[in-house]
C-alpha cells in the first residue's frame, strides 16, 4: 500500500476544548506505516495468534453494502487479508429483454438500473439512441436534459453522502442530505410525474416539457440548495472523527485507477483530471462554465471532498443551464420518431402514414452502432448499441460506471481493518441495480 | 510498467492549438475523419488490421484475433497513441446466424482525446476464444468474466475466468446468445426445483474454500466430492 502523509486542520473536533472553550486544533498527520496516527496501521498479530484466519461473509443481507452485495473476507484478526467480491444477485437480464424492446420503450428499463440517477439514465440513453438515429435533439431540449442530468447527479451524490454518513455514524447530514433530495424529486414529479422512475427522455425529444412555474421552483432549490452544502461541509470537512474515519482508506494512485477503469469522481479522486463532459463534450457542455474537482491522494476523504465541490458545480451548471433555457418545441420536427399530433393524423395522409408506420412498427435505425457515454454520477456511464435495420437493437450493452469501480475493492481493501472496509465500500458509491443489470 | 508514469490530464498531449472539444452534430452515419490512430495501426501491424470503418463518427478498427494483445499493448503503451483507458469490453451477436460473433473493445486515449473501438469476429465454426487484455488493462478483469457469462466467450490469459452474474453450478447456457430464449431453456418449475436444491455451501468457489480452515467446516459428503476434484457446487 502507498504511504499516505497528510495534514488536515482538524476544527469540529470531539478531542477536547482548550481553557478558553475553544475546540483544540489536532493536525493528523497520517502514515500507513504507523508512524503518526489518525488511522491506526493495521495491528501487528500476538505471535500466538497469528496463522488464525477467518473466514467471513459480509453481505449480501447486510445494510451495509448499498443493496445484495457479498463480500467473502478473509480475516487476519481484524485485518483483512483477501476479499472476494460477489455480484449477480439482483441479475434480472436488461441487456437481453432490450434485444426484446423498440428504443423508447427501452426507456423504462434505463430507469431501473441505476435507480438513484434515473431520469440521468434516460438522457444518456437516449443520446445513444438519437445518434443511432442520426437525430440531434432542439435547443430547449438539450438545456432541459443539461437540467435533468445535473439535478440526478444532485441527488445521487446527496444519497451516497446521506447513507455513507450513516455508514461511517454520522446521522445529521443523512436527514439534510435526504430533505434536499426531496426538493429534486418534488421537481421531477412535477415535471414528468414520477418521482423515481422517470422515464422522461424519447428519441427526438422529452416525454413532457417542464409546466408553467417549473423553472421558478428550481430557481428556489438553486439558490437554497448552496447553504446545505456549506453545512454539511462545516459539519464533516474538519471533523475528527470524519477525518480520522476517511483519511488513507482505500487509497488507489493515478495510475492504478487508470489502469483498473475507475471513472467518476473515484478516478478523479486519485488525481485524474477525466471528465467526460469536458473530455468528450455532448449537450453542449462546453459552453457552461464549471470546474472539475481533482484530489489527490484517492483516498475515502478524497472521494468525499470531490463529491461535495461536484454538488457546488452542478448546482453552478443549473444556475447558468436556467438562465439559457430557450423557448421552442422540445421534440424535433421529425415525423419518423415523433408522432405527428393527432388532428394531423386524422386528417392529412402522409401524416397518417407516420402515425401508422410508428405505432405498427416503431422508430428504425438505419444500420450502424453507437457508443456514446455521458459523465453519470458514478462514472462514465456509456451506451453501447448495435442496430440492423430494424425496429429493436441486436445489441443493448450498458457499460456501468459502478461494476467497473467494484471490480478494485479488492484491490482497495486488502490491508485494512474490517470496520473500513464499510468505509471504502460506500466511497465507491454503488449502486448494485446498475452492476447486476 | 516500464516507462514512468505521468500524469494524465485530458488532451494534455495535444498541441496548444487544438481546437477545443466541441458537442458533435450533424454526425454523418458513414464516412467522415477516422481517428489517426487507425491509421497507425495500420502502418505498424499491416496484415493483422482487417478492416477499418467509421460509423456515426466512430472509428471501428477490426483486428486478427489472435494479437489483439500484442496490438492493445502497443495502443496503451506507445507514447504516441496512449490509449490507457479500457471503457468497455463486451462481447456482440447478431440475429442473422451467418454473422460472426464480435468481440468490442472501446478504448479512451485521455491524453489525445481520441475513442477507438477494436473489434474482433469470431466466424461460426471458429471456437469462441480471444486473448485477455487483463494484463494491460486490470480493469478488463470483471468485464472479461461477464463476457463469458454471457456470451461463453472465453478470454485466454484471464487469471479467474468463471461466472460473474450468474451463479457457478448455473447449467441453462449463455443468456446474451441469441439461441438462449428470453425466459430462460429450462421451465418455471425446474428452475425453482434447481433453486430449491441448491446448497448454500456450494457458493463459495474453489478459491475460497481453500481459505484457512473454512474447508473443515463444509459437510463431510461436500469435502469427499471436493476431494475428488469436483470443481465446485452440485
Amino acid at each position: 500500500m502507498a504511504t499516505i502523509k497528510r495534514t488536515v486542520e482538524v476544527e469540529l473536533s470531539t478531542t477536547g476544548m482548550d481553557a478558553q472553550g475553544r475546540p483544540v486544533r489536532t493536525p493528523l498527520a497520517v502514515a500507513e506505516d504507523g508512524s503518526t496516527v489518525a488511522v491506526a496501521a493495521p495491528p501487528s498479530m500476538e505471535p500466538e495468534l497469528e496463522g488464525e484466519h477467518m473466514l467471513i461473509n459480509l453481505g449480501p443481507q447486510h445494510p451495509a453494502t448499498h443493496g445484495v452485495l457479498r463480500l467473502v473476507l478473509e480475516l487476519d484478526g481484524e485485518t483483512v487479508v483477501r476479499c472476494i467480491p460477489h455480484i449477480g444477485y439482483l441479475h434480472c437480464g436488461f441487456e437481453k429483454i432490450g434485444e426484446y424492446r423498440q428504443y423508447n420503450q427501452i426507456v423504462p428499463w434505463t430507469d431501473r438500473e441505476d435507480y438513484l440517477n434515473s431520469i440521468g439514465n434516460n438522457v444518456s440513453f437516449i443520446l445513444g439512441a438519437e445518434r443511432l438515429f442520426g437525430i440531434d435533439c432542439t435547443p430547449r431540449a438539450t438545456v432541459l436534459r443539461v437540467i435533468a442530468m445535473e439535478l440526478s447527479r444532485i441527488a445521487s451524490h446527496l444519497v451516497w453522502l446521506g447513507t455513507t454518513c450513516i455508514d461511517i455514524g454520522a446521522f445529521t447530514p443523512f436527514l439534510w442530505a435526504f430533505q434536499e433530495r426531496e426538493n429534486i424529486y418534488a421537481l421531477l414529479e412535477r415535471w414528468v410525474g414520477a418521482r423515481l422512475t422517470t422515464s422522461a427522455t424519447r428519441v427526438g425529444g422529452m416525454a413532457a416539457d417542464v409546466p408553467a412555474g417549473w423553472t421558478e421552483q428550481l430557481q428556489t432549490f438553486i439558490t437554497l440548495f448552496p447553504k446545505t452544502i456549506d453545512e454539511v461541509e462545516r459539519m464533516l470537512t474538519k471533523n475528527g472523527i470524519w477525518v480520522g474515519r476517511t483519511i488513507g482508506l482505500g487509497a488507489m494512485t493515478a495510475e492504478e485507477a487508470l489502469n483498473y477503469g475507475l471513472s467518476g469522481p473515484m478516478l478523479r479522486a486519485s488525481g485524474v483530471a477525466y471528465d467526460v463532459r469536458k473530455d468528450f463534450p455532448y449537450l453542449d457542455y462546453e459552453t457552461y462554465d464549471f470546474d472539475v474537482p481533482v484530489g489527490s491522494n484517492g483516498d475515502v476523504y478524497d472521494r468525499y471532498l470531490v463529491r461535495v465541490e461536484e454538488l457546488r458545480q452542478s448546482t453552478r451548471i443549473l444556475e447558468q443551464a436556467l438562465r439559457r433555457l430557450p423557448d421552442g418545441p422540445v421534440n424535433v420536427d421529425d415525423h419518423r420518431v415523433i408522432l405527428p399530433p393527432k388532428s394531423k393524423a386524422t386528417s392529412e395522409m402522409e401524416s397518417m402514414i407516420h402515425h401508422f408506420k410508428q405505432v405498427m412498427e416503431g422508430p428504425r435505425p438505419p444500420i450502424g452502432e453507437s457508443y456514446v457515454a455521458t459523465e453519470s454520477p458514478k462514472g462514465e456511464k456509456g451506451y453501447y448499441m448495435v442496430s440492423d435495420g430494424t425496429a429493436k437493437p441486436v445489441r443493448w450493452r450498458i457499460r456501468p460506471p459502478s461494476y467497473v469501480n467494484l471490480s478494485a475493492i479488492p484491490k482497495m481493501v486488502e490491508g485494512h481493518l474490517l470496520s473500513d472496509v464499510i468505509a471504502i465500500n460506500a466511497s465507491i458509491d454503488i449502486v448494485m441495480g446498475e452492476i447486476d443489470r | 510498467m516500464s516507462t514512468p508514469f505521468t500524469p494524465v490530464v485530458g488532451g494534455s498531449a495535444l498541441p496548444s492549438d487544438a481546437p477545443a472539444p466541441a458537442t458533435e452534430r450533424n454526425v454523418p452515419h458513414r464516412g467522415g475523419p477516422a481517428n489517426p490512430s487507425a491509421e497507425a495501426l495500420r502502418a505498424k501491424f499491416g496484415a493483422a488490421v482487417l478492416r477499418v470503418d467509421v460509423v456515426w463518427g466512430e472509428t471501428t478498427v477490426i483486428i486478427e484475433r489472435t494479437r489483439v494483445q500484442e496490438i492493445v499493448r502497443w495502443l496503451h503503451d506507445d507514447p504516441s497513441q496512449r490509449y490507457e483507458y479500457l471503457s468497455d469490453l463486451t462481447g456482440v451477436e447478431f440475429r442473422d446466424a451467418e454473422q460472426p460473433i464480435e468481440v468490442v473493445w472501446h478504448l479512451r486515449s485521455i491524453a489525445f482525446r481520441r475513442f477507438l473501438r477494436l473489434k474482433v469476429q469470431l466466424q461460426r465454426g471458429q471456437p469462441l476464444e480471444v486473448p485477455s487484455v487483463w494484463p494491460v488493462y486490470k480493469g478488463a478483469d470483471w468485464l472479461e468474466r461477464e463476457c463469458y457469462d454471457m456470451f461463453g466467450i472465453r478470454f485466454a490469459g484471464h487469471p479467474d475466468l468463471r461466472r460473474i452474474l450468474m451463479w457457478e453450478q448455473y447449467k441453462e447456457g449463455f443468456p446474451l446468445r441469441k439461441d438462449f430464449p428470453l425466459r430462460g431453456r429450462f421451465s418455471r418449475a425446474e428452475q425453482l426445483r434447481q433453486a430449491l436444491a441448491a446448497n448454500p455451501e456450494a457458493r463459495y468457489s474453489m478459491e475460497e474454500l481453500s481459505i484457512a480452515d473454512a474447508f473443515e467446516d463444509l459437510p463431510q459428503e461436500m469435502r469427499n466430492r471436493l476431494r475428488s476434484g469436483e470443481k465446485t457446487g452440485e
